[in-house]
């Protein structure tokens, strides 16, 4: 029984150490700007395509969803603010986070899994180099930065697919579906939905590093990380998602 | 610590009693062995002997569970991953797998140990490094042609073949003029007329710059190489070593044979010939020499 809980503690453990480590590194130096900048195009300009096709069809099948019911009370002009609400505080974080998370946790995972066993990351430590501060924090820091600003476009694509179904199929005008769209939305929403990429990138950074950087067993072990990493990271982004939507109810909302 | 010492003169490498498990797998056990300036160590072994944890030990990359290790008379055991970088500035490591940074050129490769201030400040210390500030190209080209690969400085590790990266790996264990060099298997996996390509590289590092070296070998022949043959700076050629009378080669060169983490046997070529022990024997006759 015990000896069963030994490993996922140990691993648990290690995701720890290596995050402090991570973070630690930011106000550490050498800092690796090229490598930051470079991520960040990975990541970011590299999901841009994904992430906003996603959103735009996320807005659509709500704004379609949305319209049949609402038409049931006759209340089919709330299109635009049940569309708005769902994507800003949880769709567009949730799904732009889970698409990064599958394209480049996974990456993140190979590419230092590859590093880990060809003895690259150890030849980086014996040539005087902290694999954590090149490898490990550019990403943290890269995908911290971007993934919130895809979520920003994410959700402004998405509310326009809304648009696109209320003007064809619910024949409402341009300024009947943005105003009651912006009205909905508090700083609350956007605070919260911004918020969310923010732990998300964290989680996808550190989990696909961490995965790739204990890769062992060749290149069956690259691919074994890989999957661990998406699936990992997926799972925790939907658990973190019902865990700060519950808190910030119970602490920023006024019952 | 000047690299230029002579041999018996200062311990290089030393292993006190070390140990070593990963789970329930021994990788090193009790483990002790000294190395002086200017010797050479052949380190023999089955596969999964523990030849490779043994090398990562000696540079701190992999930390042991119990004994104490030291690099250059300093106890490194204990030292934060920070610390370790200053020693190891001193050490040039051949990777089994090469190590080659895949994103960068074999120029960069090769150039990666002088982007640290701190190994390049070594390197034009070190006498070994001709005390000069020359740039960093010119060292890049000249540990390059060291190992005649000098044309492919532009080129991606990919594009080359197996033996060629081995190559670059030397030219980049090499370009600081480190006082200690460690080969972790620089021939598995090679073709024998390629292998004896490298043996003779390493053979010139050690005989020009008078480098401790620490081979991690599979192969018997590898070893005899070490011991009885030198490189000739005069004629530019490797040649056998001229006893006479004197046993000077097996002086400074050792052999260590490991088995299951545990040290099996050390001396010099001509006991490991007279061994009886039956594991250390089979290396010697798989060898035929």
């Amino acid at each position: 029984m015990l000896d069963g809980l030994k490993s996922p503690i140990e691993a648990f453990q290690e995701f720890v150490l290596l995050s402090f480590r991570a973070i630690r590194n930011i106000f550490r130096t050498p800092h690796y700007a090229d490598d930051i900048f470079m991520q960040m195009d990975v990541i970011g300009v590299g999901s841009l395509f994904i992430v906003s096709l996603i959103g735009l069809f996320s807005g659509i099948v709500m704004a379609l969803q949305m319209a049949r019911a609402l038409t049931t009370y006759g209340a089919q002009g709330q299109v635009g603010q049940i569309v708005a609400i769902t994507l800003v505080r949880e769709l567009g974080p949730v799904l732009t986070a889970v698409l990064v998370a599958g394209r480049n946790a996974s990456g993140i995972a190979s590419e230092l899994g590859s590093m880990k066993v060809t003895e690259q990351i150890d030849a980086m430590r014996a040539l005087g180099t902290d694999p954590i501060q090149k490898l490990v924090t550019p990403r943290l820091i890269a995908t911290a930065f971007v993934l919130p600003l895809l979520t920003i476009i994410s959700d402004f694509i998405g509310l326009a697919g809304g648009y696109f179904i209320a003007s064809t199929m619910l024949g409402l005008t341009f300024s009947e579906y943005w105003t009651t769209a912006w009205q909905a939305l508090e700083y609350n929403d956007l605070a919260q939905g911004l918020l969310k990429p923010f732990v998300f990138a964290i989680i996808i950074a550190l989990v696909g590093c961490f995965y790739g950087m204990r890769t062992s067993g060749g290149t069956q072990g690259v691919g074994r990380a890989t999957t661990r990493a998406v699936v990992s990271s997926s799972v925790w982004i939907f658990v973190l998602t019902a865990f700060i939507t519950y808190v910030w109810n119970r602490v920023f909302v006024k019952q | 610590m000047t690299p230029h010492v002579t041999p018996g003169d200062s311990s290089v490498v030393r292993f006190e009693d070390v140990s070593l498990h990963f789970g329930d797998t021994v990788a090193l056990d009790h483990v002790s062995f000294e190395m002086h300036a200017g010797e050479t160590f052949v380190l023999l072994g089955a596969a999964g002997s523990g030849k490779t944890q043994l090398l990562k030990v000696a540079v701190g990359l992999v930390q042991a569970d119990s004994g104490k290790v030291s690099l250059f008379g300093q106890e490194i055991t204990h030292l934060r991953e920070q610390d370790l970088f200053d020693i190891r500035v001193k050490v040039g490591i051949l990777f089994q797998e090469g190590g080659l940074f895949d994103s960068l050129t074999i120029a960069e490769n090769v150039a990666y140990p002088l982007t640290n201030p701190r190994i390049l400040q070594h390197a034009q210390s070190s006498p070994n490094g001709n005390g000069s500030t020359r740039s960093v190209e010119d060292r890049v080209r000249e540990s390059l042609r060291f190992v005649e690969l000098e044309e492919t400085l532009d080129k991606f590790p990919n594009e080359l073949s197996g033996g060629m990266r081995r190559r670059v790996g030397i030219a980049r264990a090499v370009v600081a003029a480190p006082a200690l060099l460690l080969y972790d298997s620089p021939t598995a996996g090679l073709d024998p007329i390629t292998a004896n390509t490298i043996i003779a590289l390493i053979l010139k590092e050690r005989d020009l710059r008078n480098t401790a070296t620490i081979m991690v070998t599979h192969r018997y022949q590898d070893g005899h190489l070490m011991a009885n043959f030198r490189y000739n700076p005069n004629s530019g050629k490797t040649e056998r070593v001229e006893r006479n009378g004197k046993d000077i080669s097996q002086v400074t060169t050792k052999f260590l044979v490991m088995n299951a983490g545990r040290l099996v046997f050390e001396g010099s070529e001509s006991e490991l010939q007279a061994s009886q022990d039956p594991y250390v024997r089979k290396f010697v006759r798989e060898g035929g020499a």
